[in-house]
Parts: structure tokens; sequence; C-alpha cells
């Protein structure tokens, strides 16, 4: 399983019901409901996504993010799960709304711009980086709302939101204590888990 | 001798199951007694697990896949996707598809006798609803020893029945596949529909009814209706490409004779369906599809409508259907979600409008077979060797 992936199967409380935005194949939702009794949906737009999902029974709806979550009542869901997605969203803030009223609690993950190979891309070479995280040319990338650690944290700031737990994906051979240290710069995957203000109070 | 398709299910013969249960119909009368005229493919397996129930569209019958002799033409309605190999896999399942009561393909309608009077029942037979078709299938699923349904799966209006199946016997099926439906008709659908009924009913063979009895047919009445209801099927797409502005002889007549290849494409399908296809039923059938509105119940809240189902949903809309366009499958999607039930829902990018779910096309058979598949496996079903070996032409 993708690295950002086994972190959030580590977070989701067992037999919560969940809604995993664009969920691809479906992967972590099966695995989150053989392993932890999870249920819910996916929402995917990407047919062979969508095919894969229902030939494994994880339930999933063809459905575009950028529509918004209009089909989902408010709290209607224990936890909304956003991997890798968030940047190709036309409207990532507003979508952080939808996810928090539809739920409590939200998990994102997306590829956070500042890691240092990025940097170096960028900074000495002077290209657009394309990694493995980033695989896209400039001209043809869906991810046109790139941002960093740093940024995502700004944004929940501004929307007053609690950021219950933050992690990082990273490569295999390169430091675990170093990403800690410093996500900003050495985290590939930016993993964050936040909650409206009043939850986390428990108000 | 012509050979058959090896991914056909080969030859297949009707058969009649007759029922002396008087049958109470949602419009208040009753049916004494009834006959249905039903196939099957594949076998049964012990367990009596495997079962699949076709539900079919306004004008489809028990017919849905292989041959009823070397020399037919044409397969079932729904052969594609029914047969060793295809979406619903004969060698896994086994399936059950009937003509529906009111139906004119061998099951008491219209076109049998009123055992009370001894004459055709015509426009006397009784106002027949999704409900009652479902209530009658639960008989035959009896009459076969069919407990519960592997799945029960139907597209168009055949696809309302299967939801009507989830509300109303929800312990009798374990999937439900709902194609190209909606969850009750729009003012336009039924618009279309009363244009097609008001074809019938003013030609002047019509009699009321009574046709039979004058040994004519309303044939241009049926020949309308059915005019009207082909363009709504296709898409303006498929009809372009199919036909585009081609004229069917060299020259404009100016006149009303044929001039485009379109005319004569929907005159040759009025024609045919005139003839093949009684005008009662169509009659009573559209007005089944008016009908239908399990939400009416709930003061239109369909998510409190669909409380009582129990069985995962896969749900599935064409992307250029403008009979039952994908926000008409969204609907029911929706309130599926809101109830909190399992579903899928994928819209297939086709160009072949309504008609697009009982053509081959490779996205919609990969999520059809992905579906049926899994079913497949979730009860432990193995390919039935002696399936494979009697239909090795």
């Amino acid at each position: 399983m993708r690295s950002d992936l086994s972190v959030i199967h580590d977070w989701v409380p067992q037999g919560s019901r969940v809604l995993d935005l664009g969920c691809g194949d479906g992967t972590l939702l099966h695995a989150l409901a053989q392993d932890k009794g999870v249920s819910g949906y996916g929402l995917e737009i990407d047919p062979d996504g969508i095919t894969s999902c229902i030939a494994k029974g994880v339930n999933v709806i063809e459905q575009n993010l950028d529509d918004g979550l209009a089909n989902f009542d408010d709290n209607s869901c224990d936890l909304v799960i956003m991997t890798q997605a968030l940047q190709a969203l036309r409207r990532p803030d507003l979508m952080l709304d939808e996810m928090l009223r539809v739920a409590r609690e939200c998990i994102i993950t997306f590829p956070n711009f500042a890691y240092w190979r990025h940097r170096v891309h960028l900074g000495l070479r002077g290209y657009m980086p394309v990694s493995k995280t980033l695989p896209h040319a400039w001209y043809d990338t869906p991810n046109i709302h790139l941002s960093t650690f740093n940024d995502f944290e700004a944004l929940c700031r501004d929307k007053e939101l609690a950021i219950i737990d933050r992690a990082v994906g990273i490569k295999d051979h390169e430091g675990r204590l170093m990403s800690r240290l410093w996500p900003n710069l050495f985290g590939e995957i930016a993993i964050f888990r936040v909650s409206r203000r009043n939850a986390a109070s428990g108000q | 001798m012509p050979e058959l398709p090896r991914d056909s299910v080969g030859l297949v013969t009707p058969q009649t199951a007759h029922f002396d249960d008087p049958l109470l119909l949602v419009c208040g009368k009753t049916l004494p007694s009834y006959d249905l005229v039903y196939e099957t493919y594949g076998t049964l397996n012990a367990e009596r697990s495997n079962a699949v129930l076709i539900c079919h569209a306004l004008s489809g019958h028990h017919h849905a896949a292989g041959y009823h002799s070397e020399t037919d033409r044409k397969p079932g309605w729904w052969n594609t996707h029914i047969g060793p190999g295809k979406s619903i896999d004969t060698n896994r399942f086994f399936v059950v598809s009937l003509n529906n009561l009111g139906g004119c393909h061998g099951s008491t309608g219209p076109s049998s006798t009123n055992p009370e009077t001894g004459r055709l029942w015509g426009p006397d037979f009784p106002m027949v609803t999704v409900s009652d078709w479902v209530n009658s299938q639960v008989r035959l699923a009896d009459h076969l020893g069919i407990e519960r349904f592997a799945a029960i799966v139907g597209g168009s209006l055949g696809g309302m029945q299967v939801l009507q199946w989830t509300l109303s016997y929800p312990e009798r099926l374990a999937n439900a596949v709902v194609i190209a439906a909606t969850p009750k008709l729009s003012a336009q659908n039924i618009a279309f529909n009363e244009v097609a009924r008001q074809a019938i009913r003013s030609d002047r063979d019509f009699h009321d009814g009574w046709y039979a009895e004058h040994d004519t047919l309303p044939r241009h009445g049926l020949k309308l209706a059915r005019m009207v209801g082909h363009i709504t099927y296709l898409s303006e797409d498929a009809m372009g490409t199919k036909f585009g502005r081609e004229l069917r002889f060299d020259d404009l007549n100016f006149g009303f004779d044929v001039d485009f290849e379109v005319e004569s494409y929907l005159r040759y399908q009025g024609d045919a369906f005139s003839t093949s296809f009684d005008a009662n039923t169509y009659l009573l059938m559209t007005k089944a599809l008016d009908y239908f509105d399990p939400a009416a119940a709930h003061q239109g809240d369909l998510a409190k409508a669909v409380a009582p189902a129990q069985c995962p949903f896969l749900v599935v809309s064409f992307s250029t259907d403008w009979r039952f366009p994908p926000s008409r499958s969204k609907e029911l999607v929706n309130a599926l979600i809101r109830s909190g039930k399992s579903v899928s829902y994928a819209n297939i990018d086709s160009p072949h409008g309504h008609d697009a779910f009982l053509m081959p096309e490779p996205r919609y058979q990969d999520v059809f077979s992905g579906f049926m598949n899994r079913i497949a496996k979730q009860l432990g079903l193995k390919p039935a060797q002696a399936q494979e070996a009697a239909h090795a032409f």
C-alpha cells in the first residue's frame, strides 16, 4: 500500500463510516472494510478506478469532486478522506468546507511542493518539478493547486480548523527522523488530520 | 445447418407456468388465474443460490437470450449480456426471464381469453402496475423453487421492477442491478407516452380496444407510437451517425414520400412493430411506466421510500440517454446514499442513447460483469462444466 494510505489505515477508527474522495481503485476502502469493518462510499471519476472498485465490492459513486458533495447530508459520515486529490480540485478551500460539513473530521494527503527534491528541481535547474508524486509536465498536469505543509497549515489557521495529527509520506531510503523534524523540506507527501475547531474542543 | 455462436446460450424453448391463485392487483381488480411465459438459461445449482431474474423493458419479453430455432435471424433481446462468459455468465448463473402480465407474448394479457366471459380480455384487461408484476414474479420464483435471487437485473422499465423488488421483497434478492432507469417518469416522459397512446387510440381500427373482434389491428396508430418511442430511445448523435441526412433515392421527391434514410428506418421499425406487438399491451405498459413512483407514498421522499431495501445496488446510466438521463439515475443513487444503502454508480459514456443498455460497450460490460463476478465469488459459484459441454456446438 502507498505510504500515505498505510498511515491513514492506522488512523481510521474501527467501524467508522467513511467517505473517500477520489478513491481510485478502492484499495484503501477495501482494506479498511476488511481490517476495520469500515463502511461508506468512494467517489471517483476515473472509469478504470470505478470498475476496479465495483469488482472489489467497494461502494463507488461516479462523481466529479468539483461539483461538490451536495448529495451527502451534514454529519452523515464519521470521516472524510481525500488522498492525492486536493491539488487537482478547482477550489480546494471550498472542498475542505464541504468535507467538514459532511463529517467532523477529515484526513487529507497531497504532494508537498516544498519537498527538497522539488526545490532542487526548480531552484537549481529552473524547471517545474517532475517526480513520482508529481509525474506530469506543467502543461498537462491535473494538479492545478500545488501547496506545501506550511501553506496547508496556514489555510487551516485561516479557517480556524484544528490539526489533530500530521504525518509525512516519504521515500523508503530517506530518513524518517529528518522528515519528522522538517516535514516541509523532507516530506514528499503531506498527511493531515483536521477537524472543526468546536469538535476538537469537545463542544 | 447454420452454426449458433459459441458464446450464446444456444437453442431455448419458452415454458409456461399456470397459476390458479387469484392475484389482487393494485387497481383493485383481481386476476382469477393466469399464465406466465418464461425462459431459463444455465442450471439451477443444488443450493438454489445462483438464480438471476431478468426484468424486461417496455417492448421486451421472456426471450432474453439464445435462439428459438437454428434459422432464427436474431437472438433474444439481451443476448449481448447473457451467455457463457458474458456479463451474466450462464456457466455460473441460472437465468430466468419472463413475459409480464398484460404482455402479448404468451403471458396472460389483453389478447388472452377472459375466463369469465369467454371473450378476449381486450381493453377489459385490468390495469397492471410494476408492483403487480413483481408480485406475479414472486409467484413464478416460488413455482421454480427459488427462495432468493442472487441478483435481479433490469434495464429501463425493467430497472423499475428491480427497484420495486428491493422494496416489496427485500429478503428475496441478494443484489439489485438497475440500468438506464428512473425512480419516476418526468412530465416529458409521460407526455411522450401520452402521444403514443393517443396515436393508438385515435386509429380508426382501434374500436375502443376491441379490434380483434373486428378482425383488424390499429396498425397505423401502433406504428406512430413506436416511431415516437424510437426517436426517444436513440440519441441525436446516434441518429446522426447512423443516417445523417442521407437520401433514400438520388433526388428529393418534393412530396411526402420517404426522402431521407431516417424516415425510411422509422417507418420500417414502426411497421415491423405494428404487427408484432399488441396495441392494448402497449397502452397498459406505458401506463405502468407513468404510474411508477415509489416515493409518492412518502410525500415524494425517495430516501424514505427506499428504506426497506437491504441488498447492494449497482446503478448504471448512459451519457447520451435523454429518455432517462443520468440525472434520473443519480436521484435514485442519492436517495440510496441518504438512506445509508450499499450502492455503486457508473455513468457509461456511450453514443447510443437509451438503447445503450442493450448494446455491447466495453466499459459497460466491465462494470456489469465486475459486479456479477463478485456476486458469483461471494456465493462461491463455480463454472458448471456440464453447462459448458452442452453448449459446445
